[in-house]
């Protein structure tokens, strides 16, 4: 299968992506290819320079070297926003969605992103079925309940935050989708049923998948990624990851047990 | 549900200000209506600041600039002998709209404490020009030899200007109202609430931003050029940060980000201005403390505050 995706070509492809802040070179030289549909699992240690990669991967921040395309598009010097319309969706790991609003508003301010002109002056928007149509169904995809579309965001419990961040992302019908550490401040249960929900998304979007919970990552990941001070020290499925002396060497220092969920939680409480 | 009062609300309050010239003269108060006209004017100054501060999250400390470009625009074509005021308004609206263009591409750049800083700056320049020009006045200010002219209506009249105020004010409400409901209000209040995230979901923030600051600039446009026909005058002063920062309190104590923010906070100012007036030359301090008490107490304004009661 591994075969098959690596003969198509790649739906999101980084070239020697460069980033400094000031002595610190937080991204070196990292280039990077996902294929249409693959999960793509990056992980590094604290400190590795995944959130700066998917900075500028999503385009917060600009490389200072190196070329990003996305579906054959040269996206180098494109805006966050105009990367989206690209066909570039991100999820923030720090929830980043809009509190004081209503989770189904929350969801139609998604919907209208994609859905023409926000440039519409006279027609109220609460008439537009349609969108609102659109953000049900998002809702229902995002096995977001029902009941919780008229609640106000701020007052749902973290998990179900982690689904309306999860459904913004995916609104955009993206080619790849960057998923920053999705998991982050999860409980095991509700860690389950992301991953279902991300598993259930296979093959809609390329996904770029950080994540610390070693479980997720390898039952998800078509390949890994390793990101070690900002340079990607191998790629490949996860057993070929699993069994590489290189990535145990920098990754796990010297421990010869394979990660796992538990051993990334232990690593967590004593940072 | 909540529908309901709004709209009974605002029936009767649109009925009170069109009866505002036939009830005055009755209790020989006909100097109100000129009041009454004067707040409608500043009303629609606050309404313009609202949408962008309060709908779009900008805290602009310049809007005076773009109020008093309108004024200055019909005073400056008087005095050239245009007076039309299918010209004059127009013009003005447009020398406003496309000095906010200016000023928004550039300040719109920059974010927080910044972006208030440099709509001051920009605002206190536009400011020294007018007090530089000297054939228009200068530090002096400049007047009008006559008010704009419209076929079939005479402004000088009293009533007529009122009732041509109240028109305009009208219409400018009502399109806002469908603005800030519509796509472009929705997205820019998602702005207002969370805008890296709605840059990140695929919005122009920049352009939806920069098209609610010229169109807030364009109405400020609108409010100065009646502004200038209603004192006949104008002056630098109307572009006075200390303006500014009154259309802001305006909007901070009507309500921010509410429908008719903008609007009260016109209504209760300037009356409470004109009351406090015949008292006190020390009018500004029960203001401040009003403003203190708004702050504290109710932080959407006191539209906000209303609402709630109506709520519950």
């Amino acid at each position: 299968m591994n075969d098959n995706v690596q003969s198509a070509v790649p739906v999101l492809e980084a070239q020697g992506l460069c980033r400094r802040f000031g002595a610190l070179v937080a991204t070196d030289n990292v280039s990077l290819k996902l294929y249409p549909g693959e999960i793509h699992a990056l992980i590094g240690p604290n400190g590795a320079g995944k959130s700066t990669l998917i900075h500028l991967l999503s385009g917060v921040l600009r490389a200072d070297a190196g070329s990003l395309h996305v579906a054959g598009t040269d996206v180098s010097n494109m805006n966050a926003h105009e990367r989206v319309r690209a066909g570039l969706s991100r999820s923030y790991q720090i929830t980043n969605i809009f509190k004081s609003m209503s989770v189904l508003d929350n969801l139609v301010l998604a919907v209208q992103a994609h859905a023409g002109s926000s440039f519409g002056f006279w027609h109220a928007r609460r008439n537009e079925a349609a969108l609102y149509d659109a953000a049900r169904a998002l809702a229902r995809e995002c096995s977001i309940d029902d009941s919780l579309l008229g609640r106000t965001a701020s007052t749902l419990p973290h998990g179900e935050q982690r689904k309306i961040e999860f459904a913004l992302a995916l609104a955009a019908n993206p080619k790849v989708l960057l998923l920053d550490e999705p998991m982050a401040g999860m409980g095991p249960d509700e860690t389950v049923r992301l991953t279902a929900l991300i598993e259930s998304m296979r093959g809609r979007a390329a996904m770029l998948l950080v994540e610390h919970d070693m479980q997720a990552v390898f039952q998800l990941a078509d390949r890994i990624s390793v990101l070690v001070y900002g340079k990607v020290i191998a790629t490949g499925t996860p057993q070929e990851i699993r069994n590489s002396p290189e990535v145990r060497q920098a990754y796990l220092g010297d421990d010869d047990a394979p990660p796992t969920g538990s051993e990334r939680r232990e690593a967590e409480e004593t940072t | 549900m909540t529908m309901r009062p709004t709209l009974l609300l605002t029936l009767f309050a649109l009925a009170l200000l069109i009866a505002v010239p036939w009830i005055a003269p009755i209790f020989d108060l006909d100097f109100y209506v000129s009041l009454v006209r004067r707040i409608l004017i500043y009303a629609l100054a606050a309404t313009s600041l609202n949408l962008i501060l309060g709908y779009g999250g900008m805290v602009a400390l310049g809007h005076a600039a773009f109020f008093g470009a309108g004024a200055y625009a019909v005073a400056i074509l008087g005095a050239s002998g245009i007076t039309a005021a299918v010209v004059v308004w127009p013009a003005a609206m447009a020398l406003a709209g496309v000095l906010a263009l200016i000023v928004g591409a550039i300040s719109l750049r920059t974010r927080g404490v910044y972006f208030i800083m440099i709509t001051l700056a920009f605002a206190q320049m536009v400011y020294y020009v007018f007090i530089s020009l000297r054939q228009y006045g200068g530090e002096d200010g400049l007047n009008l030899t006559g008010y704009s002219t419209l076929p079939g209506l005479d402004l000088a009249n009293d009533t007529t200007f009122y009732y041509v105020t109240l028109a305009i004010f009208v219409i400018v409400m009502a399109l806002f109202n469908r603005t800030v409901d519509a796509r472009f209000g929705t997205a820019l209040q998602g702005i207002r609430e969370n805008e890296s995230r709605m840059e990140s979901m695929g919005y122009p923030v920049y352009r939806l931003k920069l098209v609610a600051f010229a169109l807030s600039g364009v109405v400020a446009g609108l409010a100065g050029a009646l502004l200038a026909n209603h004192n006949l005058f104008v002056s630098p002063t109307l572009m006075h940060w200390t303006q500014s920062a009154n259309l802001l309190i305006m909007v901070l104590v009507g309500g921010i980000g509410l429908r008719y923010g903008g609007v009260a906070g016109a209504v209760v100012m300037l009356l409470l201005e004109e009351f406090l007036r015949q008292w006190t030359e020390y009018w500004h301090m029960p203001l401040g403390v009003l403003l203190l008490l708004v702050v504290l107490f109710a932080p959407r304004g006191l539209v906000g505050l209303l609402s709630k009661r109506v709520a519950s």
